[in-house]
C-alpha cells in the first residue's frame, strides 16, 4: 500500500511540477483565478446597489452562495486540458514509452495522473474562491454562513473529480490532443447541466438535496475510476491508429456478434440465444429480488402513507369505487382509444430509455426507472386496496394476463441492461473499450431483439384485447 | 538471461507483426537483431520487456514470465526505447533522479548512478541544463543513462547509436562492451552493421517480422557464404599449375601474384598448403584469411529473401 501510493505520488509529483513551468497552463489559470473574482465583485456590488434601492435583501443572501458556485467552476472547465492531455500528450510526445516500460503499475501511472488532473483544477477553483470570498468581506453584504460554503467547497470537489475522471478516460483512448480537446465539451457541458441544477437549489434554498447530488456524483466518478482502470492497456498507448472512424469494421463487429453462428433465424433461437440469456442468470435474480421488494414496499407505502395525507371515509371509498368499475366497464372501448401498437411502442421505448439511462451510468440510472416503473404496479395494488378491492383479485384480472408477458419482458431487458453496465466496469483482456461497449449493446439488442420485442407484442394484444374483459369477469360487471 | 519461443504479435487482427520468433541469448552475451525498417525489431523488443503482450508463444526475461510477471521483468530489464523520449522540461539531473526514483533506488544509489552516467557520458555540464535543449545525440546519451540507471541485468537497446557522433558511439559501444563482460544479457537492434559486427556474438536477422537467420556470428557466416577464403601474396609471378593441392582445397581466383583458395577446413588444411606452397619455391609475402563482414551476410540473406517473396 505504501509502495503503492509512492509511485503514485512520484508520477503526480513530476507532472505537477512540469506544468508549472507551461505558460500555456500558467497563463490561462492565473487569470482565471485573478479575473473573475473581481468581475464577479463587481457584479455583486451593482447587484447591492440596484437591490438596495428596492429592498430586496433575502435575494442578495441567495445570490452570493450561487456566484460562489460558479466561480469555482470556471476555473474547473480552463484548467480540465491537464487531464485531458495527460495520457494521450505523452503520446504524442513521444515520452509515454520510458514511463510504460517502467516497473510503475497500471494503477499507480493511473491514478497519478487523476490525481494531477483533479488537484490541479481545484487549487485554481478554490483560490479563486478564496479571493471572491475576501473581496465580499468588504462589502455589505451577508457573509455565506459556514455550512453553506462547506457544501459549495465540497460540490466543487465532487465536480473536479467527475469531469477529470472521465477526461482521463478520454485521455487514455483518444488518438490525439486535438480529438481529446473536442471532446472535452462532453465533459463540461453535462456539469454545467448539473451545475445549473445545484444553484436552483441553492436558490430557492433546498440545500439538503444538495448532499445526495456530492454522494450520486462522487459515486459516478468512482465507478469512472473504475471503468478508466478496467480498460486502461499499456498497448494502447502504444497504437498506431490514426482518427479514423471505421464504421465499417464496427458494423461487422455488431452483425458478427449479433448472429453468432447461427445458419438461420430458427438456428439462432436454438443455439445462440441461450448463450446470451444463459449468462443473465445473476443479473435477472439481481432484479427479480429487487423488482419484488419494490412492488412490497411501494405497496406497504401506498397503505400506510396515502390515509395519512388524503382521509378515506366509507362513502369517498364506495364513491372512488363506483367510478373505477364504472370506468372499468367501458373498458373495451380502450383499444379505439389506445391501440395496441401504439401501447407495443411505447412499451418498447421505456425499455430502450432504461437501457440507455443503464448504458450511461453502468446500470445505475436505468435501475433507477426500472424501481419507478416496477413501484407503480405494487401503488396501484395499493390504491385498489385502499378503496377496498382484493389487491390479489386486482392484481391476478388486472396485471398477471398481459403481466406475464410483460413483466417477463420489463425483467429480462432490466437483467441485460445490468450486465452491459457491469460488463463495462469489468476488466477486459482482449478487448479495446470500444468493442467492450459493442459488445455490451450487440449482448443486449439480442435479448431485446430476440425475446422482449415479441413478448411485448403479445402482451399489448392481451392488455388491450383480453385484459378488459377479464377484470370485468373477474369483477362481475 | 532472455529466452523466447514462437513470440508472435497480431496487430488490428489482421496483421503478423511478429510471428514465430525464438531466441536464446545468455548472460555475457550481445544478440545484434537486424533487419529493415518495419521488420518488427521493436515489436519483439516490446513483447521481450512486457509492454505487448504477445498473440502466441511466450519469453522468459531475467528470470521472469513475460506474460506472468511482468512487473519483476520490467524492473530487471533497461530499455533504450527508439524515440529518446525525454522530458523536455526537466533537467538532465532531474531526470535521471525520476527514473532512479520510478525504479526504486535508495537516495544514494540514485545520486553515485546519475554521477557516474552523466560523467561517462560527458554530460555532466549539460545536466543542469533542461533536456528540451539538448542536441538529438545528447539525447540519446541521456536515454541511453535513462536504461542503465538501475543496472539492469537485461538491456535491451533499440537502435541506440542512430543520432550520435562517431565518438559518443563509440562511448555507448565501450560502455555496451563493458556490461557484456560483467555477464549482462544485452539485445541491440540496429542497421548499424559494423556496429553489430563489432559488439554481437550472436546475430539474428528479422524480415517481416520472421527470423531468417540466426546463431553464432562465425557460424552465419559459413553458413551464408561457404568455407572461408584465404589468399597468399607472392614476391614474384608464380605458376601454380604445378602445386599439388591438398584435400578440400579448392582455388577461387588468381592472377600473376596472388591465389585465393576456399578452404573447408583451415585448421587441419593450413599447414599443408602452407608447406606446399614453400616447398614448391613460392616466396610468400603474406597469407591472411579474407575478411569476411556481417554486411556481406546481411545482404546475401536479404537478397535470397526477397528472391523467395518474389518468387511467391
Ligand atoms: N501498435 C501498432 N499497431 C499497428 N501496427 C504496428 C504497431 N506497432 C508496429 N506496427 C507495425 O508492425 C511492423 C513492425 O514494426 P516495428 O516492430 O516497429 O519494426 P522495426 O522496429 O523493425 O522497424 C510495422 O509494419 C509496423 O507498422
Ligand atoms: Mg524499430
Amino acid at each position: 500500500m505504501r509502495n503503492n501510493w509512492d509511485g503514485i505520488w512520484l508520477v503526480a509529483r513530476r507532472e505537477f511540477v512540469d506544468q508549472f513551468r507551461d505558460w500555456r497552463i500558467i497563463a490561462p489559470m492565473i487569470i482565471m483565478i485573478g479575473l473573475f473574482p473581481f468581475i464577479a465583485d463587481a457584479n455583486t456590488r451593482e447587484a447591492i446597489n440596484f437591490m438596495n434601492r428596492y429592498g430586496g435583501d433575502l435575494i442578495l443572501e441567495r445570490l452570493v452562495p450561487f456566484v460562489v458556485l460558479v466561480i469555482g467552476f470556471f476555473p474547473l472547465a480552463f484548467t480540465l486540458g491537464v487531464a485531458l492531455e495527460a495520457f494521450v500528450g505523452e503520446k504524442e510526445r513521444g515520452t509515454i514509452e520510458p514511463l510504460l516500460n517502467s516497473p510503475l503499475t497500471d494503477s499507480q501511472i493511473y491514478l497519478g495522473k487523476l490525481l494531477v488532473g483533479i488537484v490541479t483544477p481545484l487549487i485554481a477553483s478554490y483560490l479563486s474562491t478564496g479571493l471572491y470570498l475576501a473581496l465580499l468581506l468588504r462589502r455589505a453584504v451577508a457573509f455565506p454562513s459556514a455550512y453553506i460554503l462547506l457544501l459549495i467547497l465540497l460540490l466543487t470537489f465532487a465536480h473536479a473529480v467527475l469531469m477529470v475522471s472521465s477526461a482521463i478516460i478520454i485521455s487514455v483512448q483518444a488518438t490525439s490532443i486535438r480529438a481529446a480537446n473536442l471532446l472535452a465539451s462532453f465533459v463540461v457541458m453535462p456539469v454545467a447541466f448539473i451545475l445549473q441544477g445545484e444553484t436552483t437549489l441553492i436558490f430557492w434554498g433546498d440545500e439538503e438535496v444538495l448532499w445526495y447530488a456530492i454522494v450520486a456524483v462522487t459515486l459516478l466518478s468512482g465507478l469512472l475510476v473504475r471503468l478508466g482502470l478496467a480498460h486502461f492497456r499499456r498497448e494502447y498507448l502504444l497504437g498506431r491508429e490514426i482518427d479514423t472512424l471505421n464504421l465499417k469494421r464496427l458494423a461487422h463487429l455488431f452483425s458478427d456478434r449479433f448472429t453468432g453462428k447461427a445458419k438461420g433465424v430458427f438456428n439462432w433461437y436454438r443455439e445462440e440465444l441461450p448463450l446470451t440469456l444463459a449468462q443473465l442468470r445473476t443479473p435477472l435474480l439481481i432484479v427479480i429480488t429487487i423488482g419484488v421488494v419494490a412492488v412490497f414496499a411501494s405497496y406497504g407505502w401506498t397503505i400506510v402513507q396515502i390515509p395519512a395525507y388524503i382521509t378515506i371515509t366509507p362513502e369517498r371509498a364506495e364513491e372512488l369505487r363506483a367510478y373505477a368499475l364504472s370506468n372499468a366497464s367501458s373498458l373495451e372501448m380502450i383499444s379505439s382509444q389506445l391501440p395496441a401498437p401504439v401501447l407495443f411502442y411505447h412499451n418498447a421505448r421505456a425499455i430502450l430509455a432504461i437501457f440507455l439511462l443503464g448504458i450511461a451510468s453502468f446500470g445505475v440510472l436505468g435501475l433507477g426507472l426500472f424501481l419507478v416503473n416496477v413501484g407503480l404496479v405494487g401503488g396501484v395494488l395499493g390504491a385498489a386496496k385502499l378503496i377496498g378491492f382484493s389487491p390479489l383479485l386486482t392484481f391476478f384480472a388486472g396485471v398477471a394476463p398481459h403481466g406475464v408477458f410483460e413483466l417477463t419482458a420489463f425483467f429480462l431487458a432490466t437483467a441485460a441492461m445490468v450486465k452491459a453496465g457491469a460488463q463495462l466496469v469489468t476488466p477486459q483482456t482482449e478487448r479495446s473499450m470500444g468493442e467492450t461497449l459493442i459488445v455490451s449493446i450487440v449482448d443486449w439488442c439480442r435479448v431485446f431483439v430476440g425475446i422482449v420485442l415479441p413478448l411485448l407484442a403479445v402482451a399489448a394484444v392481451i392488455e388491450i384485447y383480453a385484459t378488459p374483459y377479464i377484470l370485468k369477469a373477474a369483477f362481475g360487471l | 538471461m532472455i529466452e523466447a519461443y514462437d513470440l508472435s504479435k497480431e496487430f488490428n487482427g489482421n496483421f503478423w507483426a511478429v510471428e514465430g520468433v525464438s531466441l536464446n541469448v545468455q548472460a555475457g552475451q550481445i544478440l545484434a537483431l537486424l533487419g529493415q525498417n518495419g521488420a518488427g525489431k521493436t515489436t519483439t523488443v516490446r513483447m521481450l520487456n512486457a509492454l505487448l503482450t504477445p498473440t502466441r508463444g511466450w519469453a522468459r526475461v531475467a528470470g521472469y514470465d513475460v506474460i506472468k510477471n511482468p512487473q519483476e521483468v520490467r524492473s530487471n530489464v533497461g530499455v533504450l526505447t527508439e524515440q529518446h523520449g525525454l522530458y523536455v522540461r526537466m533537467t538532465g539531473d532531474e531526470y535521471l533522479d525520476y527514473f532512479g526514483r520510478v525504479y526504486k533506488l535508495s537516495a544514494e544509489k540514485r545520486k553515485a548512478r546519475a554521477v557516474y552516467l552523466l560523467d561517462y557520458f560527458g554530460l555532466t555540464e549539460a545536466a543542469k541544463r533542461r533536456t528540451g535543449e539538448y542536441s538529438k545525440g545528447m539525447k540519446q546519451k541521456l536515454a541511453m543513462a535513462r536504461a542503465l540507471i538501475h543496472d539492469p541485468a537485461v538491456l535491451l537497446l533499440d537502435e541506440p547509436t542512430s543520432a550520435m557522433d562517431p565518438e559518443a558511439s563509440r562511448l555507448a559501444r565501450d560502455e555496451i562492451a563493458r556490461l557484456k563482460s560483467s555477464q549482462r544479457t544485452i539485445v541491440i537492434c540496429t542497421h548499424n552493421l559494423v556496429e553489430a559486427e563489432a559488439l554481437a556474438d550472436h546475430v539474428a536477422i528479422i524480415y517481416r517480422g520472421k527470423i531468417l537467420l540466426s546463431g553464432a556470428l562465425d557460424e552465419l557466416k559459413r553458413q551464408v557464404l561457404g568455407a572461408a577464403e584465404y589468399e597468399a601474396e607472392f614476391a614474384e609471378s608464380y605458376n601454380a599449375e604445378a602445386l599439388d593441392l591438398p584435400a578440400g582445397v579448392e582455388i577461387v581466383a588468381r592472377n600473376a601474384t596472388r591465389l585465393r583458395f576456399r578452404i573447408e577446413s583451415p585448421q587441419t588444411t593450413n599447414p599443408n598448403l602452407v608447406d606446399a606452397l614453400t616447398s614448391r619455391g613460392a616466396r610468400v609475402i603474406s597469407f591472411y584469411e579474407v575478411p569476411r563482414t556481417l554486411e556481406q551476410v546481411y545482404l546475401r540473406t536479404m537478397e535470397r529473401a526477397q528472391e523467395t517473396t518474389y518468387a511467391e
